[in-house]
Formats: C-alpha cells, structure tokens, sequence
C-alpha cells in the first residue's frame, strides 16, 4: 500500500510544482504580460472599458504589479484556480479560456491517445519479434528505426500532406472535420464521426511513424538482454516450444521497461504533435497553445499548458499504478 | 580493450577473495594482491593483442560498421555546418529570381524572396549545430550535478534532487519551453539576449537534462559501492575528488550518449519552436527555414526543395548522433553485442551439421 501512497504523494508535489511554475514564471521573467494582455483584451472589445471582474481575472493570474505582495497573489490565484476560473481569452474574445479548452482537449486526446496505443503496440509486437530473430538481417531494421525517430514530427507531417494531399489528393489539407459539410460545429452523427476520422489519418500516421522506433528499438535490446538470462535458458532446456519461451517467458520481462518509460516517451509525444497540429490546422490543444503563444494570449496560454500538465501528469500516474500491479518488486523496493 | 574486459573482471574477483583471506598479514596480502594484479594485467593486454587480428575479430566489423557510419554522417554535416558558409552565397540575398527549382546555378534552388536555398542551409545547419551543442553541454552539466551527486551522496540529498529531477522529468518539455519563449518575447530588461541563439540553447538545456540525470544517478549509485571508490574513501579523498577523479571517468560512455542524446534532444526542440515562430530571431536555423517555408505556403505550391532539405539534414544528424549512441551502447552493454553473434554463430554450426539444434529460442 505505501508504493501507492508514495506515487500519490509524488504526483501532488508534481502537480504543485508544475503550477507554481506557472504561477512564477509572468512573475519573475522579465517583462509586463499582464499590462500586454490587458492591453489586447481592450483592444479585442472595441475600447470599451473592461469589467472590474476580467481585470481581477488577469491580474490574479498573470501578475498584479507591486502593491500585492507575492504570497497573496498566490493564494489568490489558487483560489480562482480551484473554482476552475482561467480567465478570459484576448484572441478568441469573449470565450472564455475553460471553454475553449474544453473544446479542444477531446481531439488531441484522442488523436494521441490512440496513435500512441497503435504506436506502442506495434513497437513491442516488432520489437519482441526482431529481438527474438537477433542476428539475422533483421537487425538491420534497427538503424532505420533510428532515421525515423530523429525526424521531426511535424516535417514529417509536411512531407505526408506534400506527397498524400496536394499531390495525389487522396486525405484533406487541414482541418479535423469538413468544415463546409458540418458548418454549425462538431455534432453526433455518424458523417461526422466519419469525416473526423477520414481527418484525423494522416496526422495518426505521423505519430505512429515518428513514435514507434523509439519502442521498437527499447523492447528489441531488452529482448536480446533477456534472451540470455537463466531463466530462458532453462526453458529452452526443458523442451518448451520456441512460441511457450518467446511469448511467456521473454517478451513479458523484456516490457517491462517499455512499459516504465511510457509515461515518460508520452511526454514527448505530446510535444511532438503540439507542432504537428499545426501542420494539419488540427483544431486540438496544441493548436490552441500556438495560437496563444504566437498571439500573446497570456491567459489562454497559461490555462492550456496547465491543462497540458495535468494530462500528462494524469497518464503517468496511470501507467505507474498499472506498472505496480504488473511488476511486484517496484511495489516492495521500488 | 574492450576484449579484455572479462580477463580483467576476473582479476578484479580474485582480487577481492585475496581480501577475506584470514591468516596474511596486510603487507603480505598487499605484495600478493600487487603481484597478482600485474600479473592479470598483463595477461589482459596480451590477450587482447592477441585476440585483436584473431579469435574475436569477427565482433568488429558490424560494431564498427555502426560507429563509422555515424561518425561520417555527423562529421559531413559538421564540415557543411563550418565551411558551407564560407562558399555559399550571402543567405539573404535577394536578387536571384523567387521560387526556382534546383538548377546548376542554385542547387537547391531559392525560396520565395530568392533567397538561395543551399546557402540557407549552411547557415542553418551552422544555427543549429551550435544550440544544439551549447545545449547538450548545459544539459550534462545538469544532468552530472542531479545525477552523479544525488548518485553518490544518497541520504537526503539523493531524496530532494531526485524528487526535482523526476518533476523535471514528468513536466512536458515543450510546452515549457513555449511558455518561456513567448514570455521572454516580449521582456525588455534582456536586451541583446532576448530570442537569440544563445538564450533559446539555455532554455532547451534547462528543459532537457532530466532523462539523462535518472540514468546517471543509477551508474553512480552501483559506482560507489566499488572497492575502489570504498578504497579512495578509506585513504582520506575528499568526496569532490572521488566523484571527478575515481566516479566520473567511469561515466564517460555513458556521459558521452548521454551527451549525444542532449544534441539530439536540442536541435528537434529547436527545430520545433523556430517553425511555431519561437525561434532564434538573429540566425539562421534549420527549425527557422522550415518556418519561412511554411509562412512562404512552400507545402501548397509544391516547392519541395525549400522544406525537404532542412528536416533530411535534421534526421540524417540525428540518425548519425543515435548510431554513434549504439556503438556506445554495445560497449557499455555487451549482451546487446555478444548475444547476436552467438546467435548467429550457433546458427551457422546447425547449417553447416554441427549437432547443433536449429530450432527453438537460440537458433
């Protein structure tokens, strides 16, 4: 039980920790972001005076100038962090920042969610696969692995709309939805979940391309590690089939590790497809944080990196709870 | 010398047994211990002299195959990065006709503003080498101060730098780095500094050393347990000259990848935050090309020769930077080595009618 409780306490710590630096970071950086932002908001209502409340909003989030001292502006702005208030976006005025995260956050995760699920499953089905046939021509399946993890996300994404979508027109250019059929929004129909898919290929190509060396290449080297162990020797000796020793008792102990790390490699998957959204105009939360960084929209930006933060935090926190159940000695000594 | 590894392995385990022996007096155990070493290290180099052209040559080629391929792919680029600028044309010269396709006069051609896109290259595979390596040496440094001391001292220290160095570690990068940048946009107080090179280097080193700190800490924590590091600690060194003098040098293969992994790490993230405009302001990247390319719209009208050379320069340093890695791996882990060519030698003994079985989990 004191591995679980351990895990929880880390991932609070983690999580103020990451907030904090949230908090800190307009503050301490040089610079006035709060008065830009300010400045942005008046401009985005047409010069009208903004409401006592926005400026409270802002202020408490980015920064209030000299007369607060630092610790009240910090428990000032748990508080409105705590009642879920991120403040008001100056690009997409007058939505609000919750609001539009809330609309974003369903396409990435699910863009990345499951190209990171095909991308993992597959690296660990190669992976066990060209471990196992080690010192065959196979191998060489190793340094081209290597080519397509060094390449950046997001050119890779610009190839594939380059060759698949201006050339040969087979996938749409931008957009995680046909804009023009579904004019009103996204909405619950079967066309729509087609047309979000028929969108939503390419970019899950460039994840599961530019992701999966990174795992194939982890679970080949622990599978030849694990090859030699003992324990594989002794049940090939017992007269195991080859099937019995590769899939019970090396693929299983040469995951693990892939399995520690997924929180981790998530972390850059993530950042991997904030750009690559970009390429696609895909209407996810990567695309919103270019959007607030290349506007300058402070508070749009602080709330999506949190809510960034937090997913992460989220699924690392997952994946350690199921590492625990998997693996009993993290559990005991870890 | 890495032939000889097990001989010397072996030389350190008798070593220790000459230890425990009860009934020697120091000085006797000492001479002997002082005997035997020389002894087994000079069979060592012998060994491996002799194992050199012989017995083992047949592991060189395909380990060395991996580090010659790498070091020549990083080396080209290197070379491009140094002297490219010196004979390519000024990179912002505007005079040559927009958008040409490669030619015998633009090899690559020129981009929207005419600006020649070989020329745009070497100066951006110059802008990027040198974040990427002012980086990766920021991020060593780090990743040495969390790792190696956290490694070594254990006890509260450990405590404290590992819990930093695993909230590092979980925070996503990239987004930091974004949230930085665009704050750092638009502050006055940083002058000269603001979106240069140098400032979007330390950033990405900052963001970037975690990973390589939580390996290091490992090493160091199974380093200090040695009879050598026990022995130096025994005779009076004090705790920074065991850690630069007996822990450190024992790292340099790991501080090397670990170093490598840094490069990589930096020129990606550079290369990502230029194209999102977050870029150095001043230089020339390979990450600021790709941006122009993209506010140029080379994708939609086709002008493959602006995009695509820069992210090929991007994967072929980073494929380079990672083979280097794996001939470092191999040497570090020699199972990773050793064990495809047992696998093959067994393989070839069942061909040629050995009695070897070839079948099952080692053929």
């Amino acid at each position: 039980m004191s591995f679980y409780l351990r895990r929880v306490a880390f991932y609070l710590v983690t999580l103020w920790a990451a907030i904090s630096l949230n908090f800190l970071l307009p503050r301490l950086l040089p610079g006035d972001p709060a008065a830009i932002m300010l400045g942005k908001l008046r401009r985005a209502s047409g010069g009208r005076p903004l409401s006592e409340e926005t400026i409270e909003a802002i202020t408490s989030i980015l920064g209030a100038g000299k007369d607060m001292s630092l610790w009240d502006q910090y428990v000032a702005y748990w508080g409105r962090l705590l009642q879920g208030d991120l403040g008001v976006s100056s690009t997409r005025y007058p939505a609000s920042v919750a609001d539009l995260i809330a609309a974003a956050l369903p396409w990435t995760i699910i863009l990345v969610g499951v190209a990171t699920v095909i991308s993992f499953v597959l690296g660990i089905i190669v992976g066990a696969w060209v471990g196992w046939r080690r010192g065959t021509a196979l191998d060489h399946l190793v340094p081209v692995t290597t080519v397509f993890q060094s390449i950046p996300y997001f050119w890779l994404a610009l190839v594939l709309v380059a060759v698949f979508s201006v050339q040969l027109g087979w996938f749409p250019i931008v957009g995680g939805y046909d804009v023009f059929e579904f004019p009103a929004g996204p909405e619950l129909s079967w066309a729509f979940v087609g047309s979000a898919i028929y969108h939503a290929i390419l970019p899950a190509i460039t994840i599961v391309l530019s992701s999966v060396g990174g795992w194939l290449l982890g679970m080949r080297n622990m599978m030849v590690s694990t090859m030699s162990e003992d324990y594989v020797v002794t049940a090939e000796a017992k007269g195991l089939t080859p099937r019995r020793v590769r899939t019970k008792y090396a693929s299983r102990n040469a995951a693990i590790p892939s399995l520690a790390g997924f929180g981790i490699a998530l972390g850059f998957v993530v950042a991997g497809s904030i750009v690559m959204e970009q390429v696609f105009s895909y209407p996810g939360i990567g695309k919103l944080m270019i959007q607030a960084v290349q506007g300058l929209d402070y508070a749009l930006m602080q709330g999506v990196f949190l809510v960034i933060t937090l997913t992460v935090l989220a699924a690392n926190f997952f994946m350690d709870l199921i590492y625990g159940f998997i693996d009993p000695r993290v559990r005991h000594n870890g | 010398m890495d032939d000889s590894q097990p001989t010397l392995d072996r030389a350190d385990d008798a070593y220790a047994t000459g230890d425990d022996a009860p009934f020697q007096s120091p000085v006797s155990a000492e001479a002997v211990r002082e005997t035997t070493r020389e002894a087994t290290a000079t069979a060592a180099i012998a060994a491996a002299r002799a194992t050199r052209g012989g017995r083992f040559r047949h592991i060189l080629p395909s380990r060395s195959g991996k580090l010659i391929t790498g070091v020549v792919i990083v080396g080209l680029i290197t070379l491009f990065g140094i002297f490219g600028p010196m004979i390519a044309q000024p990179p912002r010269d505007s005079s040559n006709e927009a958008l040409q396709p490669p030619s015998a006069e633009h090899w690559l051609g020129t981009t929207k503003l005419g600006y020649d896109v070989f020329s745009q290259l070497a100066w951006g595979t110059q802008g990027s080498l040198f974040i990427g390596l002012v980086a990766g040496l920021v991020a060593l440094f780090l990743a040495v101060v969390f790792g190696v001391f956290a490694g070594y001292f254990g006890g509260v220290l450990d405590e404290v730098l590992t819990l930093f160095t695993n909230i590092v570690l979980v925070i996503p990068g990239l987004p930091v780095v974004m949230v930085i940048a665009a704050y750092v946009q638009t502050a006055e107080g940083l002058g000269p500094l603001a979106r240069s090179s140098l400032l979007v280097a330390l950033v990405l080193g900052i963001t970037g050393w975690a990973g390589s700190a939580v390996v290091l800490r490992a090493q160091a924590r199974s380093l200090r347990t040695r009879e050598y590091v026990a022995a130096a600690r025994v005779a009076g060194e004090k705790p920074g000259r065991i850690i630069f003098v007996e822990i450190l040098p024992n790292l340099v293969p790991l501080l090397a990848a670990q170093f490598i992994f840094g490069v990589i790490f930096a020129v990606l993230g550079e290369a990502g935050l230029s194209y999102l405009g977050l870029g150095p302001t001043g230089s020339i990247t390979l990450g600021t090309m790709l941006n122009d390319a993209q506010t140029g719209q080379a994708v939609g009208t086709g002008a493959w020769w602006w995009f695509v050379p820069p992210g090929l320069i991007i994967a072929a340093l980073g494929a380079g930077l990672s083979l280097i890695n794996f001939a470092i791996d191999e040497v570090v882990n020699p199972k990773l080595r050793l064990a495809p060519e047992n696998a093959k030698r067994q393989r070839r003994a069942a061909k040629a009618g050995k009695g070897v079985a070839d079948t099952g989990a080692f053929a």
